[in-house]
């Protein structure tokens, strides 16, 4: 992430200066941070809604309900999070918004799962394994119906807007199931390793 | 096909009002106090929210930069020939770099690319595919990771990205495949 997002950065610069566009750079940078802002800012009062919800249903048994309930899947994709934790219910109702394009609710509920996942982990620092697995599954993209995107063929007039449904559908198929395997595959290589930085700033590699 | 889309829609008009009305009404039967217990849960969203804030601006403030710089229109006239070898019509190319970087900003291509190429042809099947079947990668791991304090992602980038690209090149190849049938 260090090397992205320097990277980002670094190519700016440069083409910047190549295309003759420095002016625009230095707008966009400022242009960015508040824009980060205002998005964090806008997000917190439907956050505050999902989270009391959250609340509720986790005091009334529904979040352990539902982590009972797809057990024997989840334990195969996060192995690393006890079988009926939260952390699985909150983990179910995020891609379950995700998969029918609740935006709204999803990104709350994911931050839940994060929350409940970060519980768990021990090092609190770095990723842990669910983790990974639970964001590469949600950037994969789980939606069933990419209602935006159908939206946007029936305003561009097409005949059949409907038509991209399935493709669409196979699409995600196919980029969540490589999410879920490069997630598996890449938590075993040395250069991923779990490291917490310790105090004096090294960083303490642990097998 | 055509039920499809008002089912869809009722859906996702009926989803929340419904999830909102039937996850109190279980608490108040388990005699939950479901008003209190709200309220305590909602507090943590602006914790949440201003959590988020450094590491939204460290992302966002790259990705803007990137945008303006006009490093994406040079890749994509240095990306030609790689696109003819995967199939991949270049007018759909700046979606795809796009795509895990900005979502409103994909989402104006993909109005671009499906008004000019038109929505039934190959090219905007193929932008809309591609847009239905990815994500915004960076701004999901810079909320998700923020939130919790996550400074370092191990994996999830490149698993991410990986994803990112699974989708693309299936929403070509798909596409194709179906448009030939």
């Amino acid at each position: 992430m260090n090397w992205i997002w320097f990277l980002l950065m670094g190519f700016s610069l440069v083409f910047g200066a190549i295309n003759g566009r420095m002016g625009e750079v230095t707008d966009a940078a400022i242009a960015g941070a508040e824009l980060a802002v205002e998005l964090a800012i806008g997000l917190i009062g439907v956050m505050a809604l999902w989270l009391g919800i959250m609340k509720i249903a986790e005091a009334t048994g529904l979040v352990r309900g539902l982590a009972r309930l797809l057990k024997p899947i989840l334990t195969r994709l996060f192995p690393d999070v006890p079988g009926d934790d939260p952390a699985m219910g909150a983990i179910t109702m995020n891609l379950a918004a995700n998969m029918f394009g609740l935006g709204n609710a999803a990104t709350p509920l994911g931050l839940k799962a994060m929350q409940e996942l970060q519980r768990v982990n021990p090092h609190k620092e770095c990723a842990s394994d669910a983790m990974c697995t639970f964001l590469a599954i949600n950037t994969s993209s789980v939606q069933l119906f990419p209602v935006m995107a159908v939206a946007l063929m029936a305003e561009a007039q097409s005949a059949e807007p409907t038509w991209i449904l399935v493709p669409a559908f196979l699409a995600t198929l196919v980029s969540t199931i490589v999410a879920i395997t490069a997630a598996r595959t890449l938590r075993r290589l040395p250069f991923f390793a779990i490291s917490n930085t310790t105090e004096s700033g090294e960083a303490e590699v642990q097998a | 096909m055509s039920y499809l889309i008002p089912m869809l829609q009722s859906i996702s008009v009926w989803a929340i009002p419904v999830l909102l009305v039937m996850i109190p009404l279980a608490g108040l039967v388990r005699r939950v106090p479901v008003y209190e217990v709200f309220v305590e849960g909602a507090k943590e969203g602006f914790q949440v929210g201003v959590r988020i804030i450094p590491f939204l601006v460290a992302i966002m403030v790259a990705i803007g930069m990137f945008r303006a710089s006009g490093a994406m229109e040079f890749l994509g006239r240095h990306l030609q020939y790689a696109l003819q070898v995967i199939g991949m019509p270049v007018d759909v190319l700046p979606l795809a770099l796009m795509r895990p970087l900005s979502g409103s900003g994909s989402l104006g291509i993909l109005r671009d690319i499906v008004q000019n190429a038109g929505p039934d042809s190959l090219i905007g099947r193929t932008a809309a595919v591609m847009y239905g079947s990815t994500e915004t990668t960076f701004y999901v791991l810079a909320v998700y990771f923020g939130s919790v304090g996550i400074r370092r992602s191990r994996h999830a980038v490149a698993a991410g990205l990986l994803a990112d690209l699974a989708g693309i090149l299936s929403a070509v190849w798909i596409v194709r495949l179906f448009m030939k049938g």
